[in-house]
């Protein structure tokens, strides 16, 4: 997506926060359509996340997840999907824990799709939220220096805030360990250290991802104790951080490891109000595809595939 | 009835020639030469009469999983690949790791349209841990030994594996194959696609290329120790082929294959995620592609392979790490190999023909010259006909090419089995 | 109004061509001070009055009502601006775009809101402004002041303050701006 993509709709999103204000938060606009959100993983925040911003612009929603499908019992993705679509959905929203699954139900249905998250890929909504929050904030990206810190490996969040933060203007650094960062990153609009504490005071914001225990088995980190020590977000750190710098989590956080909780608390913390964030933006996404009557996107925040056609394209 | 193939230019490995050649009726070629009369004429003008194809990796899928292949219909589609001869792998339900299974593929083999030589598991069930019966495999016909779709990781297993294949070769009458499909697992589990710049972009988790090059290292580290006949199949990576054109310079009995996916395509094609591109092992990068393409020019690399591996549609409509890999080769061999290669006609020819005939131990019946005597298993090839590729058109019971609508030019009019015309004007006669 | 009107009546777009000058801008002034004292007239002051204009044509019409109406009475009722977008009837069909804040100034409960727009036709903005403002609270009452009332009502919805009653054919345009009022077509 180009600047001029992300900034439409962060400014559409204002619209929808205004709504989130109001003594009943909610609106006509998308009555009688119907989202159906398939999570293939499970995921309760993003779930909710869609699932309140699909009603507070009225819409219906019916839900699909992977323990209650019938996927075990050996059907494939694309009958899934069909299923899922003849109940009268209008849009899909995907969640799924292989890189590429929203791309491929795109394929096979007329219908809209939204990306909530591919495995290792992106998580385009999330970038959105993030965008927004940080402009809420600071008023534009320009010139903001931003430290992603953590599993970039394994991150769909920081793939897609990586080109979400670059595209409007802001500065991208990588914080991790070697083993956490992907394996190719020649040509990406990054630079990357090893040491958070290098940095610290030169930050506008400090970006954390998830650590996960199962890193640890796959033999990439050794302890979550080492990987607190090294890259997590201590009280400490959070001290030397400008007065004026933003952290950010795309949570659940895991306290006592990528953040502690004095640093969660921190005012400087917007964590909260990402969550908040998320609703107005997937109200806006919901919005663009099923409600402006225009041909629009609500793509990766970088296509790709032989044609690079978005994802989230409203055919 | 006796069948001349009239108007073409035949290609062997005896070289170029424009002659017409008269197949008769006990399956032999009778006659070469001009003003040649049979029972009937099959045009060949325009066309090369070549010795018919030799596949040295082909997945029929029978027994076991005949949703996607059958023997008939991977021969079939063979047949209008050019194919006369496919060596069958065992990944086979049950395992072809025993002489019962080796004899019903055997038996299903001669009902179809081309010579099918089965291959055998290398150890029981493919799980690497117990030799198969390999002597009784041997006396059973069974000339080349694999556990393709995974690699044998127990490098003192494979060390006696060698070791015991070398004390066959009297039974077998010349030196058993152990044809290794390179893959440390260790390496390689958890990744669907080539460890890269795309698989970084697209999130899809990766296979380094050095799980395939240490096991290629090993196995020609064990060749320097046994002197057992080891053949790579499916060299996908730039190192391989150097550390195969090295060990082939250093007189070790080594061959290898290429596949034409390794030879066309790139991980690029992952960006699509649909799971057509996924194959083992992974398409590669642009380097990679050029250094195969190197390999079957310099010699390198023996022979084109197909790596035929049908998967029925609902198998490939899942995301793409849940989905098998593999992809159609059969159908597309010919005219992919000879558009991209860089090769001209005879080589290609060759890379498809004879020099796979001999690795296969079949070169007395394919592959061979064209001459009067020897066995008509041969092809008609019109090097300039342009065709679209079509899943859904082909023989095979599936159609996951990733070529799917891709024009290409070289196809083949018409294939003869044993004398019997099985592929004329490129329909399947049986 | 008129200016949304404009980008969404099919066919999208175009040059608004103008084939009659209807009010001028003293004309309007005129016509927002009568509306002005007739708003008093009618509410027996101000004390209770919130104005709110209509995205996006209605806002500065709102405007120059709430001046007037401390020019008049020396005080300034509070003034909020709605925007309907999300609230039409015709999401889906026709391309609507929410393109401006809806800020309303004080809790509506038991207020008199006037409820101002530049240009009334066929009431559907109207009716999906009824709505909106119930979600803000319930007004003792809503009054409805429009620049220009063109006709053709699809809905029972009339104005209870009028700056012109203007007979129009369905094809033509209405365009309200600051100089005033014109009448056209839209040419593409």
């Amino acid at each position: 997506m180009s600047r001029s993509d992300l900034e439409e709709i962060l400014d559409l999103t204002d619209t929808f926060a205004e709504i989130g204000r109001r003594p009943i938060p909610k609106v006509p606009a998308l009555r009688g359509r119907t989202v159906a959100t398939a999570f293939f993983e499970n995921s309760t925040r993003t779930r909710m996340s869609f699932e309140t911003a699909a009603r507070r612009l009225s819409a219906d929603t019916v839900a699909f997840s992977a323990g209650s499908s019938s996927l075990s019992k050996g059907e494939s993705l694309r009958d899934t999907v069909e299923v899922v679509a003849s109940y009268g959905a209008d849009l899909l929203v995907v969640r799924h824990a292989m890189a590429g699954t929203a791309h491929r139900v795109a394929d096979w249905t007329d219908l809209s799709v939204v990306n909530a998250g591919d495995g290792c890929h992106e998580h385009p909504t999330q970038a959105l939220l993030d965008c927004y929050t940080l402009r809420e904030q600071r008023g534009s990206l320009d010139g903001m220096r931003i430290a992603i810190v953590g599993d970039i490996r394994h991150s769909r969040v920081a793939r897609s805030n990586i080109l979400a933060f670059t595209a409007l203007g802001a500065e991208v650094v990588l914080v991790a360990p070697a083993t956490l960062l992907p394996p190719a990153i020649d040509g990406w609009p990054v630079t990357v250290f090893h040491e958070l504490d290098l940095l610290l005071a030169d930050l506008d914001a400090v970006y954390l991802l998830r650590m996960q225990q199962e890193r640890i088995t796959e033999g990439l980190i050794p302890s979550l104790r080492e990987y607190a020590n090294d890259f997590g977000l201590s009280t400490d750190r959070v001290a030397r951080m400008r007065s004026d710098a933003l952290v950010l989590h795309p949570g659940p956080t895991n306290r006592g490891v990528e953040i502690s909780a004095e640093a969660a608390a921190d005012p400087r913390s917007v964590i909260l109000d990402q969550v908040v964030n998320g609703v107005s933006v997937r109200m806006a996404v919901l919005f663009q595809l099923l409600g402006s009557g225009q041909q629009l996107v609500a793509a990766d925040i970088e296509p790709v595939g032989d044609d690079a056609r978005p994802e989230g394209v409203d055919r | 009835m006796s069948v001349v193939l009239r108007g073409g230019r035949i290609i062997d490995r005896d070289g170029e020639r424009t002659l017409d050649v008269e197949v008769g009726d006990d399956g032999r070629i009778a006659a070469v030469g001009t003003g040649l009369s049979g029972d009937a004429d099959l045009d060949a003008s325009g066309c090369v009469i070549s010795p018919g194809f030799v596949d040295l990796h082909a997945h029929l899928r029978e027994p076991g999983q005949e949703e996607a292949e059958t023997i008939e219909t991977g021969a079939r589609g063979g047949s209008l690949g050019g194919y006369t001869a496919l060596v069958a792998m065992p990944n086979t339900d049950p395992t072809t790791d025993c002489v019962a299974v080796v004899e019903q593929v055997r038996t299903l083999g001669r009902r179809s349209t081309c010579e099918i030589i089965p291959s055998a598991a290398m150890t029981v069930d493919r799980r690497g841990t117990d030799m198969a019966p390999m002597g009784e495999l041997v006396d059973a016909g069974v000339g080349i030994f694999t556990d393709d779709g995974t690699g044998l990781q127990d490098p003192r297993l494979m060390r006696r594996v060698m070791e015991y294949s070398t004390g066959l070769t009297g039974r077998l009458g010349r030196p058993v194959v152990l044809a290794q499909h390179c893959e440390v697992t260790a390496l390689s589990t958890g990744g669907f696609m080539h460890e890269g710049e795309w698989s970084s972009r697209l999130g899809i988790p990766g296979q380094p290329a050095e799980s395939e090059e240490l096991m290629v290292m090993r196995d020609i580290a064990l060749v320097h120790l046994t002197g057992a006949h080891t053949h790579f199949q499916h060299l996908s990576t730039a190192a391989s082929v150097a550390m195969v054109r090295g060990a082939k310079a250093a007189g070790l009995p080594v061959t290898a294959e290429a596949t034409t996916h390794h030879l066309t395509l790139t991980d690029a094609a992952c960006a699509s995620y649909d799971p057509v591109f996924k194959v083992h092992p992974p398409l590669r990068t642009d380097t990679d592609v050029q250094a195969i393409r190197d390999g079957l020019a310099d010699g390198t690399i023996d022979a084109i392979a197909t790596d035929h591996a049908p998967h029925a549609p609902h198998a490939k409509e899942l995301p793409f790490d849940q989905a098998p890999p593999g992809m159609l080769g059969l159908e597309t061999a010919f005219a992919l190999t000879l558009d991209e290669s860089g090769l001209d006609l005879p080589e290609v020819l060759a890379l498809l023909s004879w020099k796979p005939a001999a690795i296969a131990g079949v070169a007395d019946r394919h592959g061979a010259p064209i001459l009067p005597g020897n066995p008509a298993n041969l092809c008609v090839v019109d090097p300039d006909e342009v065709w679209t590729v079509s899943g859904a058109a082909m023989a095979s019971r599936s159609c996951n090419t990733p070529y799917e609508g891709r024009s290409l030019r070289g196809r083949v009019r018409h294939t003869l089995r044993a004398g019997e015309p099985v592929v004329v004007d490129g329909e399947v006669c049986r | 109004m008129a200016e949304r009107e404009r980008r969404q009546t099919p066919p999208f777009g175009g040059v608004f061509v103008s084939h009659a000058r209807i009010m001028t801008a003293d004309d309007m002034g005129r016509a927002v001070r009568r509306m002005a004292h007739e708003v008093i007239e009618r509410n027996h002051g101000l004390s209770e009055l919130v104005v709110i204009g209509l995205q996006t044509g209605g806002v500065p019409v709102s405007e120059r009502l709430v001046e007037t109406l401390e020019e008049i009475e020396g005080i300034r009722p509070p003034l909020g601006t709605l925007d309907v977008a999300l609230h039409r009837d015709d999401i889906g069909i026709r391309p609507v775009v929410p393109e401006a804040a809806t800020e309303l100034p004080t809790d509506l409960d038991s207020r008199i809101v006037v409820l101002v727009d530049d240009v009334l036709f066929t009431g559907r903005t109207i009716r999906a402004a009824l709505d909106a403002i119930c979600d803000f609270g319930r007004p003792r009452s809503i009054q409805l002041a429009v620049m220009v009332d063109r006709g053709h009502r699809e809905l029972p919805i009339r104005p209870d303050f009028v700056g012109k009653n203007l007979p129009t054919r369905r094809d033509e345009v209405v365009d309200v701006h600051i100089t005033g009022v014109d009448l056209g077509v839209m040419e593409k």
